[in-house]
C-alpha cells in the first residue's frame, strides 16, 4: 500500500499549525461563501489568487480546497433555509429541503445535509487517494494525441453535455477559446488578436477573466435586477436528528456517494446529473413515496451526499490529468500555473508532497466543516442578512483589488469591466459560463498538444489520431454531437424550441459556474 | 418571495426526468418567460460573427511562419475558431428565430420580473472607470474607498457616511493585510509615506 504510506506522510504534512490555520481558513470562507447570495466558491477563489501568489502553494491549494469543500455546505443552508439555491448542485436539496423547513423539520434538513455531505466527502475522498494514482500511472503514457483529444471531449462535454442548449454552450466556448488565444503565440512568437496593443501581449491573465466573468458579470447582472424585498429566512435552531431521520439517511448517503463520485470525475461529469439521479433513486425506492414533495428527508440526504461526492471527484482529472470539470478546479489549475506548476501527470511526481498534503488535507477540512456547520448553523444563516449594496460593492471592491493586482495596470480594470460586461450577457442571454472559462484555460494548452501532435506526424492529419484513447475521446465527441439528430430523426425534441434541447433543468446547468 | 421565485417542486423534478433521458428540457420554468421571440439575441449573435470576423482579420495579418518545428504555425487556429464564430453565429440567430430563448440566470437576489436597471449598472460602470483612473494618482486607499462608497450608492445604500466609513475600513484594512503583509501590487499613491 504505496498510497496509504503516501497518505500518512500528507497527514504528518497537513498537521502543521499554519497548514490548519490555512485550511480553517480556507473552509470558513468556503461556508460563508456557500451562505451568501451571488458568490460562490469559483468566484472566491478567483478573488482570492492573486493574493495568495505571495503564500507557499501548498497552504493556497490547502485553502482552495476548503473552500472548495466548504462551498457545498453552505449552499445546503441556502437551498433549504431560503428555496433559492445558491449553486446549480444544490438545487434538489431545495425541493424537499426548503418543504421541510416549512414543516418545522429544518433542523433534521440541516443536519442530513451535513452529515451526508461529511459521510460522502470523506468516502469521495477515500477514493480519490486510492484511483487518482491509478489514472496517474495511466496517463504518464499518453502522448501528445491523446491529451489533444482529451482536451476536445472536455471542450464537447462542457459546452454540450452540462449546458440547456448546446449552441449556446459553444458560443460560450467560443468566446473563450478566442480570449485564449490573445497574446504572443507561444510557438512562434507572433502577436494574435492584440491588435498592437502593448498590454495584451502577454495574453490576458486568467485571474482578470475569471475574476471579470465570475465576480463583475455577477455583481452587474445581481445589480440590474436586484430583489428590493428580501427574500424571508426559515428560522431555525441547532441541527439533530432523532433515531428516524438517521434511519432514513444513512443509505441515501452511500447511494448518493455511488452516484456522485463517478460523475464528478468524468471530464463532463459535474454535480447536477448525480444529483437529480440521486432524487430519483430515492424517490422510487422510498417506503414512503407519498412524502416525497412534501419534505422527505431522504430528498435531502441523497442530493447532498451526491454533490459533496461530486467535488472528490472533480479532483480526479484534474490532479491526474490537469484536468478542470468544473468552475472551481478550472481556477485552481490556473492558479497552480501561476505558481509555475505544470498540472497533469506528472505533478503527483514531481511534487508529490503537495499533492498528498492536499488531499489530506481534504479529510481535515470535511471534519472541520462538520463541526463548523452543525453547530453553527443558525449563526450562518444571519449571513443572509447582509445588506445586498454593500455585498455587492463589496464584491466589485475586492475584484477590482485582485485584477490590479497581477499586472499593476490600471489597463487590466478596463479590461475587467470589459469582461465583466461579457459576463452580464451571458447570464441575460443563457449561455453557459463554464465552457467559456475551460476554453480560457485549456484553449492555449490544446493548440499546444495540437500542434506537437502535428509536428510529430510532420504536418500530416493522421497524427491527431493516435492511439486507442484518442479513439475513444473522438467516437464519444461524435456521440455527443449527434446525439441531438438522433432525437430528432425518432421525433423526439421538436416543437419545444432548440433552446432547450440538452439534458436537465435550464436553470441548474448555467448556474453552477458562476457560484 | 416575488412571482419568479423558481419552484422547484414543480420544474427541478420535470427536468430531472429528461435530463436521465437526455433528450429535451421542459421548458415551463419562470425564467424563460423573457417571451419568445428574445430580439435582444441577435445582438449576441452579431457579437459572435464580430468576434469571429475580427478573428479571420487578425489571421490574414500573420505571415506565414511555419518550419519544420512547427508545420501548422500561428494561423490555423485562428482561422478554424473564427469560421466556427461565424457558423456558430448563423446557426444562433437561425434559433433564435425558431423561437429558441436562453433562459436568463437566477440567484438568490435576483428579481427577473422586471427589465434590467441601466441606471444602476451605468452608476456602477462610472465608478468603476473612475476606480482604474483614480487607483495610480490617489492610491488604492482612497481610490478603494469611493469605488465601495460609489457602488454601494449605486446599488441603493442611502447611508453615505456608513458606507464611506465601511469602504474606508476596507480599503485600509486591505492595504496592510495584502500591500504590506504580502506584497501585493496595491499603489499608495498621494498617501505615500502616510500609511
Amino acid at each position: 500500500m504505496d498510497n496509504f504510506a503516501n497518505l500518512i506522510d500528507g497527514f504528518g504534512h497537513v498537521l502543521t499549525p499554519m497548514n490548519l490555520l490555512f485550511a480553517l481558513i480556507g473552509v470558513t470562507i468556503g461556508t460563508a461563501v456557500g451562505v451568501l447570495p451571488g458568490i460562490g466558491p469559483a468566484m472566491t477563489v478567483a478573488l482570492l489568487l492573486p493574493v495568495t501568489y505571495g503564500l507557499e502553494p501548498t497552504q493556497a491549494l490547502i485553502m482552495f480546497a476548503g473552500i472548495f469543500y466548504g462551498g457545498m455546505y453552505g449552499g445546503s443552508t441556502t437551498s433549504i433555509l431560503l428555496n433559492t439555491p445558491g449553486e446549480s448542485s444544490s438545487v434538489v436539496t431545495a425541493i424537499e429541503g426548503n418543504k421541510m423547513a416549512k414543516a418545522g423539520r429544518a433542523a433534521q434538513a440541516l443536519a442530513t445535509a451535513a452529515i451526508g455531505s461529511f459521510v460522502a466527502g470523506t468516502i469521495g475522498t477515500l477514493l480519490l487517494a486510492l484511483v487518482m494514482p491509478q489514472v496517474v500511472k495511466f496517463a504518464v503514457s499518453l502522448g501528445a494525441p491523446e491529451y489533444f483529444a482529451i482536451m476536445l471531449l472536455a471542450f464537447a462535454g462542457a459546452s454540450a453535455v452540462l449546458g440547456s442548449s448546446r449552441i449556446r454552450g459553444f458560443a460560450a466556448l467560443l468566446i473563450g477559446l478566442a480570449i485564449g488565444l490573445i497574446g504572443i503565440d507561444k510557438v512562434t512568437g507572433q502577436q494574435r488578436m492584440t491588435f498592437g496593443t502593448a498590454q495584451l501581449a502577454d495574453g490576458i491573465d486568467v485571474v482578470v477573466v475569471a475574476v471579470g466573468i465570475f465576480a463583475v458579470g455577477e455583481a452587474l447582472w445581481v445589480a440590474a435586477h436586484l430583489r428590493r424585498k428580501a427574500a424571508g429566512v426559515i428560522p431555525v435552531g441547532r441541527p439533530w436528528m432523532g433515531r428516524d431521520d438517521w434511519g432514513r439517511s444513512w443509505k441515501p448517503w452511500l447511494r448518493g456517494t455511488a452516484f456522485g463520485f463517478p460523475f464528478g470525475a468524468l471530464p463532463a461529469g459535474g454535480a447536477e446529473i448525480p444529483t437529480f439521479l440521486s432524487y430519483m433513486t430515492e424517490r422510487k425506492l422510498s417506503k414512503r413515496p407519498e412524502e416525497f414533495g412534501k419534505g422527505a428527508i431522504e430528498g435531502v440526504a441523497g442530493p447532498e451526499a451526491a454533490n459533496n461526492a461530486s467535488a472528490a471527484g472533480t479532483l480526479v482529472p484534474m490532479l491526474a490529468l490537469g484536468l478542470p470539470t468544473n468552475a472551481t478546479a478550472a481556477i485552481m489549475l490556473a492558479a497552480l500555473q501561476g505558481w509555475g506548476l505544470e498540472p497533469g501527470p506528472l505533478l503527483m511526481e514531481k511534487q508529490p508532497v503537495l499533492v498528498w498534503t492536499l488531499i489530506a488535507s481534504l479529510f481535515v477540512g470535511n471534519t472541520m466543516l462538520l463541526l463548523l456547520n452543525l453547530p453553527l448553523a443558525p449563526a450562518w444563516a444571519k449571513l443572509l442578512q447582509i445588506p445586498r449594496p454593500y455585498l455587492y460593492a463589496g464584491i466589485l471592491f475586492f475584484a477590482s483589488m485582485g485584477a490590479y493586482a497581477v499586472n499593476a495596470q490600471p489597463f487590466d480594470l478596463l479590461l475587467l469591466l470589459a469582461l465583466g460586461m461579457v459576463g452580464f450577457a451571458l447570464r441575460r442571454f443563457g449561455l453557459p459560463v463554464l465552457p467559456l472559462i475551460i476554453g480560457v484555460i485549456l484553449g492555449p494548452l490544446a493548440e499546444l498538444q495540437g500542434r506537437r501532435s502535428l509536428q510529430l506526424s510532420g504536418g500530416d492529419l493522421s497524427g491527431l489520431v493516435g492511439g486507442p484513447v484518442a479513439w475513444v475521446c473522438f467516437a464519444i465527441i461524435a456521440l455527443v454531437l449527434i446525439w441531438p439528430l438522433v432525437g430528432k430523426l425518432t421525433g423526439r425534441g421538436r416543437g419545444r424550441g432548440r433552446g432547450g434541447d440538452g439534458p436537465g433543468a435550464d436553470a441548474p446547468a448555467t448556474k453552477e459556474v458562476m457560484a | 418571495m416575488s412571482d419568479h421565485t423558481p419552484d422547484p417542486t414543480r420544474d427541478a423534478p420535470a427536468g430531472a426526468v429528461t435530463s436521465t433521458g437526455g433528450t429535451s428540457a421542459v421548458m415551463s420554468d419562470g425564467v424563460a418567460a423573457q417571451g419568445r421571440g428574445d430580439r435582444a439575441q441577435y445582438g449576441m449573435c452579431a457579437f459572435l460573427a464580430v468576434l469571429g470576423g475580427l478573428l479571420l482579420f487578425d489571421a490574414a495579418r500573420i505571415g506565414h511562419a511555419t518550419s519544420s518545428n512547427d508545420p501548422v504555425g500561428p494561423r490555423p487556429v485562428p482561422i478554424i475558431l473564427g469560421i466556427l464564430l461565424l457558423v456558430t453565429a448563423v446557426l444562433y440567430a437561425v434559433d433564435v428565430y425558431r423561437g429558441g430563448v436562453g433562459s436568463a440566470e437566477e440567484g438568490e437576489d435576483v428579481d427577473l420580473s422586471t427589465g434590467s436597471d441601466w441606471k444602476t449598472l451605468g452608476l456602477l460602470a462610472a465608478f468603476f472607470v473612475l476606480n482604474a483612473v483614480l487607483i495610480e494618482p490617489l492610491g488604492w486607499v482612497i481610490s478603494g474607498t469611493i469605488l465601495f462608497a460609489g457602488s454601494a450608492f449605486a446599488l441603493g445604500n442611502r447611508h453615505h457616511v456608513r458606507g464611506l466609513l465601511f469602504g474606508l475600513g476596507l480599503a485600509l484594512a486591505t492595504f496592510y493585510a495584502f500591500a504590506i503583509g504580502l506584497d501585493v501590487n496595491l499603489p499608495a499613491g498621494v498617501l505615500q509615506g502616510i500609511l
